[in-house]
């Protein structure tokens, strides 16, 4: 059963992964792209990390799959022509990839685990404290720094997302607070004594 | 059985898959964005691996951080790509040279 669930999920990965790239319509690639994300949390879940995979769910489906498909729908930006160019970088991708593609193979035979690598562990996952439990404490204990500098990252790219973005539009009518406050009855109306059958 | 090959190949695979997509949309940024997500989701299935079959929590809480810088990495990728198409009315990278740096 856990064999059928890895082979799922890696194919759904990877088929995911391949169809964002190659795909002729970024919407779909966005799509193809959550189904990635979905399909590795799944991986996730089937090596006992839950918290991270719905981290996963949550932070890249939820918010970056979304702010994606945002920006592709808002851009009206012709991706045809940006596409009919793909075929004539298809022979460099394909060429860089199998490199590095090699270059794993090369690693991976050749990798071997050493046996001292169990004593140099310093948080030994146990079956006492559930993974979400034992993340937090890791988390707010030991790498209290980290985790707080991770928030700082947020907050400047939180800031600096709102800078980028932001404009002054000047034929935009804003509400004018001070202006409406200060207006009196005096300046702002006139009374005409209108005669019958006469006009203004 | 599931031994730890299995997904260092899948996070090798779409690793790969990543740097193909970002030569092969070398005119779309937001693809290449994308790929640059898969590259760092293959790198996070790898730290989840090993820490799962070395029984280690710490790569675990180092995916966390990863996902934290990715996040970032798009909201700002993405704010850059809208203030860039709103100036120049399109989103081809090659346009990309006005400082001649």
């Amino acid at each position: 059963m856990s064999v059928f669930a890895f082979y799922l999920f890696a194919i759904s990965v990877i088929a995911g992964g391949l169809f964002t790239v190659i795909s002729r319509n970024p919407v779909h690639s966005v799509l193809w792209l959550i189904l990635s994300f979905l399909s590795a949390a799944g991986l996730f879940v089937m090596l006992n990390a839950e918290f991270v995979a719905m981290l996963l769910i949550i932070v890249y489906v939820g918010a970056v799959a979304v702010l994606f498909l945002f920006v592709v729908m808002m851009l009206d930006v012709d991706f045809a022509e940006l596409k009919a160019e793909m075929a004539k970088y298809m022979p460099l991708g394909l060429l860089i990839g199998l490199i590095v593609l090699m270059q794993f193979v090369m690693a991976f035979g050749a990798w071997d685990a050493n046996a001292a690598a169990g004593g140099l562990r310093t948080q030994v996952v146990t079956d006492e404290v559930q993974n979400t439990a034992a993340l937090g404490l890791i988390l707010y204990d030991e790498y209290f720094l980290l985790f707080q500098l991770s928030g700082l990252i947020l907050l400047v790219a939180m800031i600096g997302a709102i800078v980028l973005t932001l404009r002054h539009r000047g034929d935009v009518k804003r509400q004018d607070v001070v202006a409406q406050m200060m207006r009196d009855p005096a300046k702002a109306m006139k009374l005409n004594d209108v005669k019958p059958g006469q006009g203004l | 059985m599931i031994g730890i090959e299995h997904y260092l190949t899948v996070a090798a695979t779409l690793f790969v898959i990543g740097i193909f997509g970002l030569f092969l949309n070398r005119k779309n940024i937001i693809i290449m964005l994308m790929s640059v997500e898969l590259m760092l989701l293959a790198v996070n299935i790898n730290f989840v691996a090993f820490s799962h079959f070395l029984g280690d929590l710490v790569g675990q809480v180092f995916t966390l951080f990863v996902l934290t810088v990715a996040a970032a990495e798009a909201a700002i990728g993405l704010a850059i790509l809208v203030c860039f198409n709103r100036n120049r009315g399109s989103i081809a990278v090659e346009d990309v040279n006005v400082m001649k740096g």
